[in-house]
């Protein structure tokens, strides 16, 4: 466990420190419900409707544009190989990858989320819903990214691949996510589909992420 | 029965005959399922002619779907037992797949202009169809991403068993979330609520589907093991005759 620590801290404070690009997630997060706003209107009743749904569109594609970092400069530099060789268990690695990922980007999301709310006129009321989804539901990203990344970390360009190996299977995340944020009689069964969705990739993406970075190894 | 296809040119001597053979067949069951279901089949009480539409569409669906279950299930074949031809038939599965998965989107937007007057509902077989069609191209772009056709095989092997897991799940939400669709009607527990009439030309459509799938695969698998073997003795010439040439 104390290899899974080091990974973790060590991925963290590489994202937030100088060139790490920690923030400019954040930034794109606001951007993207910036230009959603654009594209709907000023109408304040409309965006009020659309809020929630909007906001967990942004953190997807907050995640989605975040995943070629996750291995890549690992790849480059080849330490990959020393994360793969030197492990018993290679799954702990993917996942602490993964929840370095998930600290780094989805949870200053997070953060910024109640300020961009307030932007997009989100009643107040629709605020906790919004967070608690967010924070239940946006851990299933970073895994399912974890095993994206993985599988198309030696390619150059491998941006567009991960996007779209990810994208569809992400689909089920967002629509309960979405629902669960969006409150009504269907918020907490939703919620609850939200969190075994994020169970369940807490094993596919570290399964798969491993099996996937073993065979780009040798 | 699997280590006997292991060897290419066994495979090569069935596929010479069971190729075309299902052709064949899925041309006489397209013509006799077209038959009775343009034709000899009543129209829909409700739906009038237009229900025809479905003894196209609906086997393309399964068979959409079925492809994909293929293509996981000869990976894990070809992951598992390293079944160099496991790994030809989930490759050549994936384009026949997209196209059944594109044919029953486009089938089922026609359908759609005249039942809901639109040509794309966000009902929830159409949306979890769309979602399919991508897990399919996702798949395909493994194949062409990766140079060592040996790692791709694999990598992709995993990439269908990830997507395989998904498409229940992919399905429920997405059903979940849309309920504008007729319930299904063939697959139930309490037996089917199709008419006999319009069921037979439907199975006789899907089993014309299906062995017009088993035909195209095994053409597909054939190009692709003969498209190796030129690779191959592509590489071995010697570099002075390659130059010569």
């Amino acid at each position: 466990m104390t290899a899974f620590a080091a990974i973790v801290l060590r991925d963290v404070a590489l994202a937030f420190r100088a060139g790490g690009g920690g923030l400019q997630v954040v930034l794109f997060f606001v951007l993207a419900a910036l230009l959603f706003a654009l594209a709907l209107g000023p109408d304040r009743a409309t965006l009020a409707a659309s809020a929630a749904s909007l906001l967990w569109a942004a953190a997807l594609f907050s995640a989605i544009v975040s995943f070629d970092r996750m291995f890549e400069a690992e790849f480059e530099d080849g330490s990959v190989d020393t994360l793969v060789e030197t492990s018993e268990v290679l799954e702990l690695r993917v996942l602490a990858k993964a929840t370095a990922h998930w600290l780094s980007t989805s949870l200053p999301v997070i953060a910024a989320a109640p300020i961009v709310a307030l932007l997009l006129n989100l009643p107040a009321d629709r605020l906790w819903p919004l967070l608690a989804s967010l924070l239940v539901g946006t851990p299933a990203l970073s895994l399912f990214g974890a095993f994206g990344s993985a599988a198309a970390m030696a390619l150059r360009r491998a941006g567009l691949l991960v996007a779209l190996l990810t994208a569809p299977v992400m689909a089920p995340t967002l629509i309960f996510g979405a629902l669960a944020a969006t409150g009504g009689a269907e918020a907490e069964p939703s919620m609850l589909y939200l969190a075994a969705i994020t169970l369940l990739a807490a094993i596919i993406g570290p399964v798969a992420g491993a099996a996937v970075l073993r065979l780009n190894m040798n | 029965m699997l280590t006997e296809f292991a060897n290419p040119e066994k495979f090569e001597r069935i596929a010479r005959i069971a190729g075309p053979a299902a052709t064949v067949a899925a041309l006489a069951c397209a013509a006799t399922g077209l038959y009775f279901g343009l034709v000899a089949s009543p129209p829909d009480y409700q739906q009038g002619d237009t229900v025809r539409i479905m003894y196209v569409h609906v086997p393309a669906a399964w068979l959409a779907l079925f492809a994909y279950v293929f293509i996981a299930g000869a990976s894990v074949v070809g992951f598992a037992w390293k079944h160099p031809l496991a790994d030809v038939a989930a490759k050549s599965a994936a384009p026949i797949g997209a196209v059944f998965t594109a044919l029953a989107l486009i089938t089922g937007s026609i359908w759609g202009k005249p039942m809901w007057g639109a040509w794309w509902a966000w009902d929830a077989r159409l949306t979890s169809m769309l979602i399919l069609f991508f897990l399919y191209l996702g798949y395909i772009a493994v194949w062409e991403a990766f140079e060592d056709k040996g790692r791709a095989a694999r990598i992709a092997a995993i990439v269908a068993t990830v997507g395989v897991v998904n498409v229940p799940i992919i399905h429920f939400s997405v059903d979940h979330w849309s309920s504008l669709h007729q319930k299904a009607s063939v697959f139930r527990s309490d037996g089917p609520t199709i008419d006999p009439a319009m069921l037979t030309p439907l199975l006789i459509m899907a089993a014309a589907y299906m062995a017009g799938f088993v035909g195209l695969l095994i053409a597909s698998m054939r190009n692709e093991i003969a498209a190796r073997r030129l690779a191959r003795i592509e590489a071995a010439r010697p570099v002075s005759e390659v130059l010569l040439q």
